[in-house]
């Protein structure tokens, strides 16, 4: 048995453009992928030909097994898509929708409604179910469409920028969905947003200009950062000459001056190796009695490693 | 057969959700009224009849009427991006093009049997051939499935349905109007070969629905309204694969 979902060299030409240039990854049960990229970077396309909605220029795409471009219908059936935007039909009322989704995923009847009324508890839309799907505010919107992806229970979920557009809480909420969701199924989310890949996925694949340019842990993807291991230190004003001096002779360091905050000065220690710098550093702060104010171990900024990845020059 | 009954469902269930199906069929009344009564003379004629006073409107009507159903069908799916929902659904894309043909045929059917008061009213006050009437509905339902299915598949080129619209009109109105004698007597003067004029002229809904609504039910009309709508839908699913990036 393969992985539930195997790209192979995935192509997508528009015209003159291509929107995906040949990409490659296999996904597993029990992942969570984030799929990361600036925008025009070629996620929705690629999930565009996951799902079976463009056929790809070259290359393949099987779900479960089945390829599909060859036999279209069996890997639709393993799949719960949410396409990038929740599209829904504004005249709907949530309970018709989701009756129509599932008297096509097969279910009719007391099957039908059991299956809804689950979805319509797990996405909370009970207080919404007849008001036309044109009058949701845009948070029970996104949920409406989750609720159409995950109602057969799918092995495998593909959503295009699930939280793109909702507030704090509303990302929150779905994000805990999500969550909930990731144990027995394959996850493929789309987003620009870094934090939701360190809050959410098990992996991460950044995506630029049509290739990919890393396929990695959220974890790994910090240690990438120059400031991976750094440490921030905080020193009340009067002592700021003195610990200036004693950083500048931690070997193979650069040290730079941060922004003061309430009266201290900051300054950041990073290191060429990035190595752990933070024992030596207390040490030797312990020795000579610096007058600290805080330390902080940075594990790298994200935004940060994103930028230099996705911005290639070519 | 099951996922398209289940489109088939949604499909018509939608023309009912919003008013415009309920003003579509008011309208589509009050200009069979107006037409029977006032430009046909259904009284002056003194006969009790449909055919010459109602029927016969019938293909200009639709070449407005039926656009304005058709138009949104791939359109508005294609603007919302539901398209992108539907194709991603495991369902294959001839069961999406016939059911939302059939749905909305059904819907034309439906506005064509709420004429029935007219109906009523000749029989009651004549003995009229309810054969003849039967055959011509028949016609009439016939004409709009394959002015339908020439929006469908227009409404499949845009986005915007007005567009559509506009576009199925013309599209609409070619095929009627090479029947119409006049035109067809042009035709005739300006092209030297009858062999050509001839088959202009039965591309024309005009001359297969007035076969049908005299009663005589040919098998040959039959086929010809039957694969015009083939053909139509066919090219429907063609453009749809086309366009459904776009
Ligand atoms: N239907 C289309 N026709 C032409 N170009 C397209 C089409 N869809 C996407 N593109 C182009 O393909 C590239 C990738 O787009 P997309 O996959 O939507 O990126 P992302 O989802 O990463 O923001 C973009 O340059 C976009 O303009
Ligand atoms: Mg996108």
């Amino acid at each position: 048995m393969g992985a539930m979902i195997e790209i192979k060299n995935l192509e997508k030409r528009f015209g003159d453009i291509t929107a995906v240039a040949g990409v490659s990854f296999n996904v597993e049960r029990g992942e969570v992928l984030g799929f990361l990229g600036p925008n025009g970077a070629g996620k929705s396309t690629t999930m565009k030909m996951l799902t079976g909605f463009l056929d790809p220029s070259g290359g393949a795409a099987l779900v479960g097994g089945h390829d599909i471009t060859a036999d279209p219908l069996a890997a639709k059936r393993l799949l719960g898509y949410l396409p990038e935007g929740a599209p829904l039909y504004p005249d709907m009322t949530p309970e018709s929708f989701l009756l129509f989704i599932a008297g096509i995923r097969g279910y009719s009847g007391d099957e039908a409604r059991r299956r809804v009324a689950d979805v319509v508890a797990k996405v909370s839309l009970q207080g919404v179910l007849r008001q036309p799907i044109e009058t949701l505010s845009k948070g029970f919107k996104r949920r409406v469409g989750l609720a159409q992806a995950i109602l057969h229970d799918p092995q495998v979920l593909v959503l295009d920028e699930p939280t793109d557009g909702l507030d704090p809480n509303q990302k929150h909420e779905v994000r805990a969905l999500i969550r909930s969701m990731a144990k027995d199924k394959v996850i493929i989310l789309s987003t620009h947003i870094l934090e939701e890949v360190e809050a959410l996925c098990t992996r991460v694949i950044i995506i630029a200009k049509g290739r990919m340019v890393i396929d990695c842990k959220p974890s790994e993807l910090a240690a990438r950062s120059k400031w991976h291991n750094a440490v921030r230190i905080d020193v009340e004003r009067e002592d700021a000459q003195r610990v200036r001096s004693g950083l500048g002779e931690i070997h193979a360091s650069a040290v730079e001056e941060l922004e003061s905050r309430n009266g201290c000065a900051s300054y950041l220690v990073s290191t060429k190796d990035r190595r752990p710098i933070i024992s030596e550093i207390s040490q030797r702060a312990q020795a000579e009695k610096w007058k600290l104010d805080g330390l902080h171990v940075e594990h790298g900024r994200l935004d940060e490693v994103f930028r230099e990845l996705t911005t290639v020059p070519n | 057969m099951r996922n398209t009954i289940v489109l088939f469902k949604r499909e018509l269930a939608a023309y009912f959700t919003t008013p415009v199906a309920y003003v579509f069929i008011c309208i589509f009344l009050l200009l069979c009224g107006i037409l029977t009564f006032y430009l046909g003379g259904f009284y002056d004629r003194g006969e009790a009849t449909l055919g010459p006073s109602f029927f016969e409107y019938h293909p200009i009507l639709y070449i407005l009427l039926i656009p304005a159903i058709s138009m949104r069908l791939w359109a508005e799916e294609r603007k919302q991006g539901t398209i992108e929902l539907l194709m991603t659904l495991p369902v294959t894309l001839p069961q999406l093009v016939l059911s939302k043909f059939l749905a909305s045929w059904a819907f034309a059917g439906i506005a064509l049997a709420l004429t029935f008061p007219l109906w009523l009213t000749v029989n009651y006050l004549g003995d009229p051939d309810n054969g003849v009437i039967l055959a011509s509905y028949l016609a009439s339902w016939l004409m709009a499935g394959g002015y339908l299915a020439m929006g469908a598949f227009v409404s499949a080129i845009t986005k915007n349905q007005v567009i559509a619209f506009v576009l199925s009109v013309i599209v609409c109105l070619l095929f009627l109007i090479t029947g119409v004698p006049a035109v067809g007597d042009f035709l005739a003067s300006v092209i030297p070969s009858d062999t050509v004029v001839d088959a202009l002229r039965s591309f024309s809904f005009l001359s297969h629905f007035s076969s049908i609504a005299r009663g005589v039910i040919d098998v040959r009309d039959l086929v010809f309204f039957a694969s015009l709508i083939g053909v139509f839908l066919f090219m429907n699913a063609v453009m749809i694969e086309l366009k459904k990036a776009d």
